[in-house]
């Protein structure tokens, strides 16, 4: 029976499961707190308390794509417009009615010591589990010195994690900023500031498109835009990237809640495979409702159960050293695309890719006669197609005629259409199996035999004691 | 071009409303999302007139409709009529790579439909070379969808044609003949006016039918293209079948299409089970024909009527005999008429008659619906175009008949398809005749 539970998270956070809503509108208040937690939600970060603010109508803005709402999405909200009273009192009330439950005090107060002593004694005071200092809003925020403002600057964020710890009794994570060339540095600074955890990423500087016909950005506030944060499945891979990095480096390393694109139990596991203790959830939630955590937790349980791990620690951090740098990968692996000819439909978007996206060996020679080598021994794609468009195509408006018509061989679709790989030309890059619209259709096959590894590093190691180059 | 035109009568419109309706624009650019974007697609493969289908569709996804509508009628001048009347289950929406994958395969005729609709509702007209551009002038004779294509083609590419069509209204079967719910005789016509914008010229209601007229034909004109169509319906070869009230399928569909039959009622007997059978069955239905029975002297296995079809015509309503033959006809009681029939059955390769199975059907309409005759009596005038099993004998790659100055298309040449396949034809015939020309003048 695994158990999904987290224990001493940071040092002292204790929940029921690691999904945490982020900080961010679904937190905003301690109604709607209370109803995330009634859904199964483990944990939350409040949204953001500090010096109430003033927001502007019209705020987020999404990229769809092919047909799908909300690829990325995008805010220009500021921290809560609500007082700090407000939401401390009602903290306290959320506290007192779910205790196994997480909350955590999202905090950012202008750049002074006494202003952070405060606002931390009294979110300690209403209750809070932890403390996330948000050094990451990219927004307006860091336009009067605050959010990103700090996070980009290792110094400023070391010196008031500093602050925040003399007063601390709860852990305290400092949220990471994407918005900079290298996010380790001011997990660094955290780390050295004493910091107890980590959340990484916040938003990512965005305009998400513009209006065609204004001309104005999206989201448009009365004829004009500001960059905002962006989020949701179009950033995971960012997020993901930034996780290993901070978690493969010991100077920045500390527990970490991992944040940028989490929408299901599968993305929850990666972060987690990647060092993450608890994860945190937004725009999925903005999205679908906080009932999207039902499934997150039973699919991480039947996940767990499958793969026979009792405890999220069990296989927390299993992938940070699968990521290594280019140098040490195996040259001499090598992999093929193998085409199952009975799952393929004929779309031959493999082909396509193959010969205007990589090395033009995927061929549609199967009934002309396989060919292998290289690229001038073929037809072209555009003799392919001028050869279908000069051919005659009639209906088949008689019994025997559309038998004819829709009749098929040894494979579901006309062997003229099921393309071919020619594996001596093959670099194995995997572009046709990520094109490929059918599940297994296409798979990579290892053909390397029997060759020791070596990776770049090795291979020229003698060359460059040899001949020395510039720059590698 | 004529003046004819038709009016937007609200009758019709009520009865044969469109069979699908057209997708909203936020339906058709999820519809277009969901193509693959095949390489060299099947789809536009199957198509007899090669419409670039994903890149259309891709174009509607993009927004572009205005160049998603120019694609279609790059390949298809009849794209907007074609949408409506193919029978894409068997063409591009049954070449759907799709269904292999047990999805249902893209709404492709829906999409076309969309961006056609589009482009009427811009009001613009697809871009053409100036007339004259280049030095052909030809005659198109019959204003059937193979003539329109094969005109509005040599006129897009700046040559001169000229349609010529017996009938007050050109079109020929796409104005006449379709069934209305599919495609209405105005939007039919609607679709010629268009052609006509590119430049070419109509001449209706004139009958090419002697040696003089043909002469003055071949002396204004570099080629001529027959677009004939087949000729008039079958008989069904029955005593009384001259009687008032049998009336064939093509007279019942083009009667009621341009308002001279408004109404029906009783039973109305529709003899045949092809594809036309069936526009006229369910045509009976809904102009008021309580009882309408399809009488088919072969089994349900053997109907050439495509299945979609079949199952249109069972939802309306229509009642199949099978293996039953009319054998003569009669006038009956106040003005009914009495259909004689027998039960057949297949005896060896013939069918052979059930002794005591006549059955006599009392009824207010027969319909013959057994498929056209081949048009022979005009082409019989023209040297050297040879007509063989009643079809034009004409070069497949060039629609150039035995007289190379006479090319043909659609209907007359292949014995009756789609109007896809009359496009494609006219349009094969067109290129060739361009080519032509420009080895002359060259």
């Amino acid at each position: 029976m695994p158990d999904i539970g987290v224990r001493n998270f940071a040092g002292k956070i204790n929940c029921p499961n690691p999904f945490w809503l982020a900080s961010a509108p679904p937190t905003n208040t301690g109604e709607m707190i209370m109803r995330a937690f009634d859904a199964g939600w483990g944990g939350a970060v409040w949204k953001t308390i500090g010096e109430p603010v003033v927001n502007v109508s019209s705020r987020y803005s999404a990229t769809d794509w092919n047909g799908q709402r909300i690829m990325g999405f995008n805010n220009i909200e500021l921290i809560s417009d609500r007082t700090v009273e407000q939401n401390l009192t009602e903290m306290a009330e959320v506290k007192k009615r779910y205790p196994k439950n997480a909350v955590i005090a999202s905090l950012m107060v202008a750049s002074n010591r006494e202003a952070w002593h405060e606002v931390v004694t009294r979110a300690e005071d209403a209750g809070a589990d932890g403390l996330e200092l948000n050094f990451g809003c990219p927004h307006g925020m860091s336009e009067r010195g605050m959010g990103s403002a700090v996070g980009q600057v290792p110094e400023y964020a070391e010196m008031i994690t500093g602050w925040v710890k003399e007063k601390a009794r709860t852990p305290v994570l400092v949220k990471l900023t994407p918005n900079i060339s290298d996010i380790r540095t001011v997990a660094r600074a955290a780390k050295r500031g004493h910091a107890d955890g980590l959340s990484a990423i916040n938003t990512i500087n965005s305009i998400t498109g513009i209006d065609l016909d204004t001309f104005v950005p999206r989201p448009n506030v009365d004829g004009k835009s500001s960059h905002g944060g962006y989020c949701g499945p179009a950033v995971k891979p960012i997020a993901l990237n930034m996780v290993q990095q901070i978690m493969a480096d010991p100077e920045a390393a500390l527990p970490l809640s991992g944040i940028g694109g989490v929408g299901s139990w599968r993305d929850a596991v990666e972060f987690i495979l990647l060092g993450c203790g608890t994860v945190q959830v937004c725009t999925a939630a903005m999205h679908y409702g906080y009932r999207i955590v039902e499934d997150m937790a039973e699919g991480l349980d039947n996940w767990m159960r499958e793969k026979g791990f009792n405890t999220i620690d069990d296989f927390r951090g299993l992938s940070v050293h699968r990521v290594a740098e280019w140098k040490h990968l195996n040259l001499n692996f090598k992999i093929v695309a193998r085409i199952d000819e009975q799952k393929c439909i004929g779309c031959d978007l493999c082909h396509i890719a193959c010969w205007d996206g990589a090395h033009q060996c995927i061929h549609l020679d199967r009934v002309s006669g396989p060919i292998d080598g290289h690229v001038e021994l073929h037809r072209t794609p555009a003799e392919e197609q001028a050869e279908s468009l000069g051919s005659i195509a009639e209906t088949p408006v008689t019994r025997k005629e559309r038998e004819a018509a829709f009749a098929h061989g040894q494979y579901p679709t006309p062997l003229a259409r099921i393309p071919r790989v020619d594996e001596t030309e093959c670099v194995g890059c995997n572009l046709c199996s990520c094109v490929c619209p059918v599940e297994e259709c296409i798979t990579m096959v290892r053909v390397d035999k029997d060759v020791p590894p070596e990776t770049w590093e090795q291979r020229t190691k003698g060359a460059a004691r040899a001949a020395p180059t510039s720059g590698d | 071009m004529s003046t004819a035109t038709l009016p937007d009568d609200p009758h019709l419109k009520a009865r044969f409303g469109e069979l699908k309706p057209a997708l909203t624009t936020q339906a058709a650019v999820i519809e277009s999302d969901r193509c693959l974007n095949c390489f060299d697609a099947p789809c536009t493969a199957a198509c007899p007139t090669h419409i670039d289908v994903p890149g259309f569709i891709k174009r509607i996804a993009s927004g572009n409709l205005r160049g998603s509508a120019l694609r279609i009628l790059d390949a298809n001048i009849l794209g907007a009529s074609c949408a409506r009347v193919c029978p894409v289950d068997v063409l591009c929406e049954g070449a759907c790579v799709m269904v292999r994958q047990n999805h249902k395969p893209i709404q492709i005729a829906l999409l076309q439909r969309h961006a056609m609709d589009a482009f009427w509702a811009s009001g613009e007209t697809p871009p053409a070379k100036a007339a004259g551009t280049r030095k052909l002038r030809v005659a198109c004779i019959g204003g059937g969808p193979a003539s329109l294509a094969c005109a509005a083609e040599l006129c897009r590419a700046g040559a001169r044609a000229t349609v010529i069509e017996r009938r007050e209204l050109p079109g020929g079967l796409n104005t006449y003949g379709v069934a209305e719910y599919k495609l209405r005789a105005v939007d039919s016509v609607r679709e010629v006016e268009m052609i006509r914008q590119l430049g070419v010229e109509f001449r209706c209601g004139v009958e090419v039918d002697s040696p003089a007229a043909i002469e003055k034909l071949e002396a204004e004109f570099d080629f001529v293209f027959l677009g004939l169509g087949l000729g008039a319906m079958q008989r069904l070869n029955v005593p009384g079948e001259d009687t008032k009230g049998v009336m064939n399928a093509l007279e019942l569909i083009a009667a009621y299409k341009t308002g001279h039959l408004r109404e029906l009622h009783g039973t109305v007997v529709v003899v045949g089970a092809g594809n036309t059978a069936i526009d006229a069955a369910n045509a009976a239905r809904r102009l008021g024909a309580d009882t309408v029975y399809m009488l088919y002297r072969r089994s349900e296995q053997e109907m050439s009527a495509f299945d979609f079809e079949y199952e249109h015509a069972k939802q309306e309503g229509v009642q199949f005999l099978w293996r039953r033959l009319p054998v003569a006809v009669q006038p009956g009681e106040h003005g009914r008429l009495l259909l004689e029939t027998v039960q057949v059955r297949q005896a060896d390769r013939k069918l052979e008659v059930v002794p005591d199975s006549e059955a006599t059907i009392d009824c207010d309409l027969i319909v013959p619906a057994i498929g056209q005759s081949p048009l022979t009596e005009m082409l019989q005038k023209l040297r050297g175009v040879e007509v063989r099993d009643g079809r034009i004998a004409a070069d497949r790659e060039t629609g150039q008949t035995g007289n190379p100055r006479y090319f043909a298309g659609g209907d007359c040449v292949n014995g009756g398809r789609e109007v896809v396949d009359a496009v494609a034809g006219g349009k094969r015939a067109a290129m060739a005749m361009l080519k032509l020309a420009e080895v002359a003048h060259a």
